[in-house]
Parts: structure tokens; C-alpha cells; sequence
């Protein structure tokens, strides 16, 4: 079978936004019409005149990508074409949680009938490694750099898939793509059911996160170990079924793996700091039932 | 001036663009001790270990030698070895 997305795109060596989109796009199979907003995955797929997508592919602007699959999934509406096509938005985090936010929270609040992936890489990579709305708390990035008067990123990650299911979105998930068919499942499901649902996949990125390329997978795989990454569904706005850890792994472990969290084990209070990321992941642990 | 506002390319043409180039390691499969899961297919990030009878073998034109599938093989039969090119 023809990859649906073609190998030759420009995604680092190990990129995680790589394997998000080759898992929505499994999940969603060939019956999608793709909507990307400006970043990684829309740069590295299309340089002009070249074009990785075996499915059709459209670049919104980097803040409309819900405003363009709305159209998209309307006209087809309106044409009797809509059938079994999945309008599918794949965008980054910052595209998600910020620039594109107002647009999509439209898209919801209208209740089209589309996926919503946000590829959750935790910062703005394609310009740079600047902090978003997704950037975990004491994370260094170019803006929000830990050095002598900061730990990093002093705000803590937006609850994005609590945002998305207060707009009545019927399938809210998160997925991770160290677990693929989890992921493939949940966009399946998520294209199946009718109406605006959204998804949030961790993609850890070797570049901006600085690890080894490597080490992608085992990176992701310890954020859900630890706890810092709990991956549920929510079904017309409720918790259901929210992955079970066994053993969860101290943070520490997930932190010492990353150059943005390498300042926390050097400089003086760092202890403090991690303690307090642990209590992020003690918290998610009792709120999602973890264990 | 002529301004281009959008375009319309061929699917699937980043093909032309062989990333094997990108490569300073690259994968190496000891068959002995592969079961054939495809965890290493499921995981490749430029899908491009394809499935040739029953076995899992890298298109080296695209392979970027990131090393996940020898990170992610759970018998270990994937080694990254340095290229002599
Ligand atoms: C309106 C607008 N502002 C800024 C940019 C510049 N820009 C392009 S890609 C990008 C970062 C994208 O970040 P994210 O959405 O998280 O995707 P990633 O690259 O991390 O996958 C930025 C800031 C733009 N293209 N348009
Ligand atoms: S910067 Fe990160 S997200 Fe962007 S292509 Fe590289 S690894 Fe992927
Ligand atoms: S080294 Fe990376 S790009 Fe090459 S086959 Fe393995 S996973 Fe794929
Ligand atoms: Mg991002």
C-alpha cells in the first residue's frame, strides 16, 4: 500500500510530529482531507513543488486551521459529498493552544463534524524552540531560558483537552506516540463519531527538547510512566477509561533524559523545582485515577 | 510582479528527495535473532522499513539512521553501525 505520507519530507532525523502524523493518518485511513496550519510538519511536507501527502492536503494560515476545515467539511456538506470523508485539522501546539485558538474554538462551538489533532511537541519548533501554551512548567526554550534569575518556563501547561471538552466536543483524547495503536485507536474513534473532537498527541522532538534521535519513543514512553503525560478519553465531556500505571516512575527519570530540563540537576534549588514537578504527577495520578 | 497566492502540487513528490544522504549511522539487522514483530516498521518516522517476504528491512535512499527502530526492537537485533560511505 502507498504510505499516505511519502518518505523525502525534511522532519529531523527521529522527529516525533513524524510518527504523529503517520498514526492520524492510519487512524483516519484514506478517506481524509488534511488542513495544516504553518509549522514542522506543514514546512517539512511541502517544499515547494514537492508534496509528501498522498491524501488531500491543504496549508491554512498558521491561526485558521479550524476556520478552513469548517469550510471544507460545510462545502462537502452542502455538495451531498460529505459521505465517509473525515475532515482532519493536523496542527502543531502552538498553532493549538494559542495562534489558532479563537478559530477553533469556533470550528467547536458550531459543532462541524471534523478531528481536531494538535501534534504536541510543547513549544514553537519550526521557528526556533520559543515557549507556548504547551510548555511544561521549568521547560528552557529560547523564551523562556533558564539561566541565573529563572528555572525556564514558569507557567504551568494549559489544560488544552479540558478547554476543548467544555465546548461540548463529544470525543476529547490524549494519545502519545510512543503508544501507536493506542493512538491509531483514538483517531479511528475520534473520526468516527459525529461532531468536533479533538486529540492531543505528546510527540517528543530530539531537536528542541534535546535528546538523542534515538531515543523519541523511550522519551514519550517515560512521560506516561511518570505520570506527566495521563492518556484518557472523554466522552461528551467526562473522564472515561484513563490509561492505568503500574510502578509509576519518579519524574526524575523523564527530566534527566532532556537538555530543556538539564539546568534542574546544576543549579542551586533545582531540587525544589523537581519536587515540585513531581507533585504535578501526583496530581494527575489521583485527578485521572492513575493507579 | 507576478504573485503566487496558492499552489497545487503532485502527491507523494517528496520522493525525489533521497534523506539517505542525511545518514551517519545506519541500521543493521541481525536476522537470527528477529521474530519479525514490526515494531521497528510501526516506528520509523519516515516509514521506511518495508516488508519484503517476512522480513523487516530498511529503504536505505530514505533511512535517516535516527536509530529508533534499534532503540524500540525488543530482542536487540538492530545495531547502528557507522557508515564507511
Ligand atoms: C501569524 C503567524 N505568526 C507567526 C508565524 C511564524 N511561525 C511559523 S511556524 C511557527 C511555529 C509553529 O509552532 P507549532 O504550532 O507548535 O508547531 P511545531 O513547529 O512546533 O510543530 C511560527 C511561530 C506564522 N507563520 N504566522
Ligand atoms: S524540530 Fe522537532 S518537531 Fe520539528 S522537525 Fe525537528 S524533531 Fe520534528
Ligand atoms: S534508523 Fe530511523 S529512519 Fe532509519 S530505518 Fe531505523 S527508524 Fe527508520
Ligand atoms: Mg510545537
Amino acid at each position: 500500500m502507498t504510505q499516505l505520507l511519502a518518505p523525502g519530507h525534511r522532519m529531523c532525523a527521529g522527529c516525533g510530529d513524524a510518527l504523529a502524523t503517520k498514526f492520524a493518518l492510519k487512524g483516519a485511513g484514506d478517506r481524509c482531507i488534511v488542513v495544516s496550519p504553518t509549522g514542522c510538519i506543514e514546512v517539512s511536507t511541502t517544499p515547494y513543488p514537492e508534496s509528501s501527502w498522498n491524501v488531500p492536503w491543504i496549508h491554512s494560515l498558521f491561526d485558521n486551521a479550524g476556520a478552513v476545515a469548517a469550510g471544507i467539511e460545510w462545502g462537502l456538506k452542502k455538495l451531498g459529498k460529505k459521505e465517509d470523508t473525515t475532515v482532519m485539522v493536523i496542527a502543531g501546539d502552538g498553532a493549538t493552544f494559542d495562534i489558532g485558538l479563537q478559530a477553533m474554538s469556533g470550528a467547536f462551538e458550531r459543532g462541524h463534524d471534523m478531528v481536531y489533532v494538535c501534534v504536541d511537541n510543547e513549544a514553537y519548533m519550526n521557528t526556533g524552540i520559543q515557549r507556548s501554551g504547551a510548555t511544561p512548567y521549568d521547560a528552557s526554550t529560547t523564551t523562556s531560558p533558564a539561566g541565573k534569575v529563572s528555572f525556564g518556563n514558569p507557567l504551568p501547561k494549559k489544560n488544552m483537552p479540558a478547554i476543548m471538552a467544555d465546548h461540548g466536543s463529544p470525543y476529547v483524547a490524549t494519545a502519545s506516540i510512543a503508544y501507536a495503536k493506542d493512538a491509531i485507536r483514538k483517531v479511528a474513534r475520534a473520526a468516527e463519531i459525529e461532531g468536533p473532537a479533538y486529540i492531543q498527541i505528546h510527540a517528543p522532538c530530539c531537536t528542541g527538547w534535546k535528546f538523542d534521535s534515538s531515543k523519541t519513543v523511550e522519551v514519550g514512553r517515560l512521560a506516561v510512566e511518570a505520570g506527566l503525560w495521563p492518556m484518557y478519553e472523554m466522552i461528551d465531556g467526562r473522564i472515561e477509561k484513563a490509561k492505568k500505571i503500574r510502578d509509576r516512575k519518579p519524574v526524575e527519570e523523564y527530566l534527566r533524559m532532556q537538555g530543556r530540563f538539564k539546568h534542574l540537576f546544576t543549579m542551586e534549588g533545582g531540587e525544589e523545582e523537581i519536587a515540585r514537578i513531581q507533585a504535578i504527577a501526583d496530581w494527575n495520578a489521583e485527578y485521572y485515577e492513575m493507579e | 510582479m507576478k504573485v503566487i497566492h496558492a499552489a497545487i502540487v503532485k502527491p507523494g513528490t517528496t520522493l525525489v528527495n533521497k534523506t539517505g544522504g542525511w545518514r551517519t549511522f545506519m541500521p543493521e539487522c541481525n536476522y537470527e535473532l528477529c521474530n519479525g514483530c514490526g515494531i521497528c516498521e510501526t516506528y520509523c518516522p519516515d516509514s521506511v522499513i518495508v516488508k519484503d517476504g517476512d522480513r523487516y528491512a530498511p529503504n536505505l535512499d530514505y533511512c535517516k539512521g535516527c536509530g529508533i527502530c534499534a532503540n524500540v526492537c525488543p530482542k536487540d537485533a538492530i545495531t547502528m553501525i557507522l557508515e564507511g560511505k
